[in-house]
């Protein structure tokens, strides 16, 4: 396992480039259930409040503040870019299936089907000390999809 | 040819460490000699935790196989083997810092010595309260109008306890502000600490900024006004001579993890005349003289503090650690840390985007060095050594307020130890230049 395998490209640039990053530069779409969530990792002090408004049964928007490593970063940037569009459902699943392989040790193989560009942080699943970086906005996103639903 | 007639011990004494012997010293540390990530183990977390030599886990090793039983208990041989290796072992550690064995306290750990000390001090009050214990507990009695003194540099462990202790007793926590090169404001400290001051607590050196302190000015400021002084000794102890009589504090809390002994045991200094009147903090066997249905007497100190059975290896291997120590030197071992110190500053400051935090290149720090990279967060740049094989310390260390004070969130922590070469600093620097390439920074 090289680093090179854990820092891919793809988790680099979306570390610089953050997708729906900025909760004050955006609002909720009108009509919207929304449901909003911060996660705290206290051992790295990884931050993440995440935002995600609900329409139709479809997830209309996903925008967050963050602060901490460039996985962390780049794992928010490519959820919210991923979970946009997505029904509700869908997203669950994408989130269940992201966890799975993350805490498998590397077990469990990333499918690009699924993940789309989130499957890149496969490579963090054998780096024990990190998966929690990976996990902390997709445990937000779970939290505020919840809130939003019920 | 005069040094054929020097004693091997006297020339130990006056010659400095140097690489060569740092070698030597380094076939002592097993755990040393492997590969991380297929290169050789570079270790450079020794403020977090220090490895043991062979010695000391002989000691531990050899206790188990040969003097195992409880302490002042029994009357059987090994009881009496066992309490003889524990308490020689107080005396030997007590001795390493200028202590009296009856002020020499075996905690977990120095966050349980402090917290032994608060807590100790808010049971005064209570105690007081109800005019049971000496009448000197009620000068020692903190209650709503003091004020506890803390630094901004301090270490969760000499923080928390504090905050606790204040919001228990009703009395108000205050910090002495840092200058922007990591040294404590002794302008600002001169009028903080005042007549309500019950406590000052202080760390000797710190953990991230590694800034030494200077004790006796603080110390003086303290007495003009009646506060304890409480000093974490963490960084200090294992490092440099610390000898607690001379530095005048009232108590004083070390880690054996931090010097060469295995985690578990840490030990609480304190004046005797404050540890004999003080309540105790835990309470149960081994620490009484008589009881009731209704209550208890308790012995004096150390005993006072030390309920239940004790972590008696733990204590001995500290011995030996403290045997360790004392045979190679601790002032060549805190003259050779605090050349390492500066090669990682000057290296560091260097290095293009590399903000050091604390004093700069030149002043005054023990062997260590916190720093930022502009662009990269510090887990990012601790992951990238790490698959070079070196072992760093990454986040806020244990210290947030700091941290926000300086304007961080985390920070990555090169701390050397006697077992460090300047070859372990040189790889350690090539590979912090590289950092900012990497992550296209």
């Amino acid at each position: 396992m090289s680093l090179d395998q854990l820092y891919q490209q793809i988790i680099l640039d979306h570390s610089k480039q953050r997708h729906g990053s900025g909760l004050a530069g955006t609002t909720a779409p009108a009509g919207a259930s929304t449901g909003q969530s911060h996660q705290l990792n206290p051992v790295c002090g990884d931050e993440v409040t995440l935002r995600l408004a609900v329409a139709d049964g479809t997830v209309q928007q996903i925008s967050w503040d963050g602060a901490g490593c460039s996985i962390s970063m780049a794992s928010a940037s490519v959820l919210s870019e991923l979970g946009e569009g997505m029904s509700v459902e869908e997203l669950h699943s994408v989130i269940d299936n992201f966890r799975e392989v993350l805490r498998s040790r590397g077990k469990v193989q990333a499918d690009p089907e699924i993940l789309g560009d989130a499957a890149a942080f496969e490579g963090v699943a054998r780096y024990a000390a990190r998966v929690k970086c990976a996990m902390i906005s997709w445990v937000a996103a779970e939290d505020a999809l919840n809130q939003a639903t019920t | 040819m005069t040094a054929v007639s020097t004693p091997a011990s006297l020339q130990q004494s006056v010659h400095a460490m140097d690489n060569e012997e740092v070698l030597r010293i380094r076939n002592d540390f097993p755990v040393l000699d492997q590969l991380v990530n297929g290169k050789p183990l570079v270790y450079l977390d020794s403020g977090a935790t220090s490895q043991n030599p062979l010695s000391v886990i002989e000691a531990e090793q050899e206790f188990y196989e040969q003097r195992n039983a409880a302490v002042h208990r029994g009357a059987h041989h090994l009881a009496v083997e066992a309490t003889e290796a524990f308490e020689d072992a107080r005396q030997r550690v007590a001795d390493f810092v200028g202590a009296q064995y009856e002020e020499t306290v075996w905690t977990s750990n120095a966050t349980e010595g402090l917290n032994l000390v608060s807590y100790a001090l808010s049971n005064a009050a209570l105690w007081a309260a109800q005019g049971r214990g000496s009448s000197a507990l009620k000068e020692l009695a903190i209650g709503p109008g003091d004020e506890i003194v803390v630094t901004e540099m301090e270490h969760h462990a000499n923080l928390i306890p504090w905050q606790e202790l204040a919001f228990r007793t009703g009395a108000t926590l205050k910090y002495i502000p840092i200058t922007d090169d990591g040294a404590l404001r002794l302008d600002a400290a001169g009028e903080i600490i005042g007549n309500r001051t019950r406590v000052l607590a202080f760390t000797h050196a710190s953990n991230v900024l590694g800034t030494i302190n200077p004790v006796a000015e603080l110390v003086a400021m303290a007495r003009r006004v009646g506060a304890l002084v409480v000093l974490d000794a963490c960084q200090s102890v294992p490092h440099m001579a610390v000898n607690v009589k001379d530095l005048d504090v009232d108590f004083a809390v070390f880690s054996g993890h931090k010097m060469l002994a295995p985690t578990g045991v840490g030990v609480l200094y304190g004046k005797q005349e404050l540890l004999n009147v003080l309540p105790p903090f835990l309470t149960g066997g081994s620490m009484i003289t008589t009881v009731t249905m209704e209550r208890a007497e308790y012995l004096p100190a150390p005993q006072r503090f030390e309920a239940g059975t004790q972590r008696i290896s733990q204590a001995v291997a500290l011995a030996t650690a403290v045997n360790y120590l004392a045979e190679t030197g601790i002032d060549r071992i805190h003259a050779w840390e605090a050349t390492l110190g500066q090669r990682l500053v000057k290296g560091l400051e260097s290095i293009d985007g590399i903000r050091v935090v604390g004093p700069p290149s030149g002043a005054e720090r023990i062997g260590l060095a916190a720093f930022d990279v502009a662009g990269v967060h510090a887990h990012d740049v601790g992951q990238f050594l790490d698959d070079r094989g070196i072992a760093v310390r990454v986040g806020h260390h244990c210290a947030q307020p700091l941290h926000r004070r300086l304007g961080l969130t985390a920070t990555t922590r090169a701390s050397t130890y006697l077992y460090n070469t300047t070859d372990d600093v040189d790889a350690f620097l090539d590979a912090v230049s590289g950092v900012r390439a990497y992550f296209q920074a």
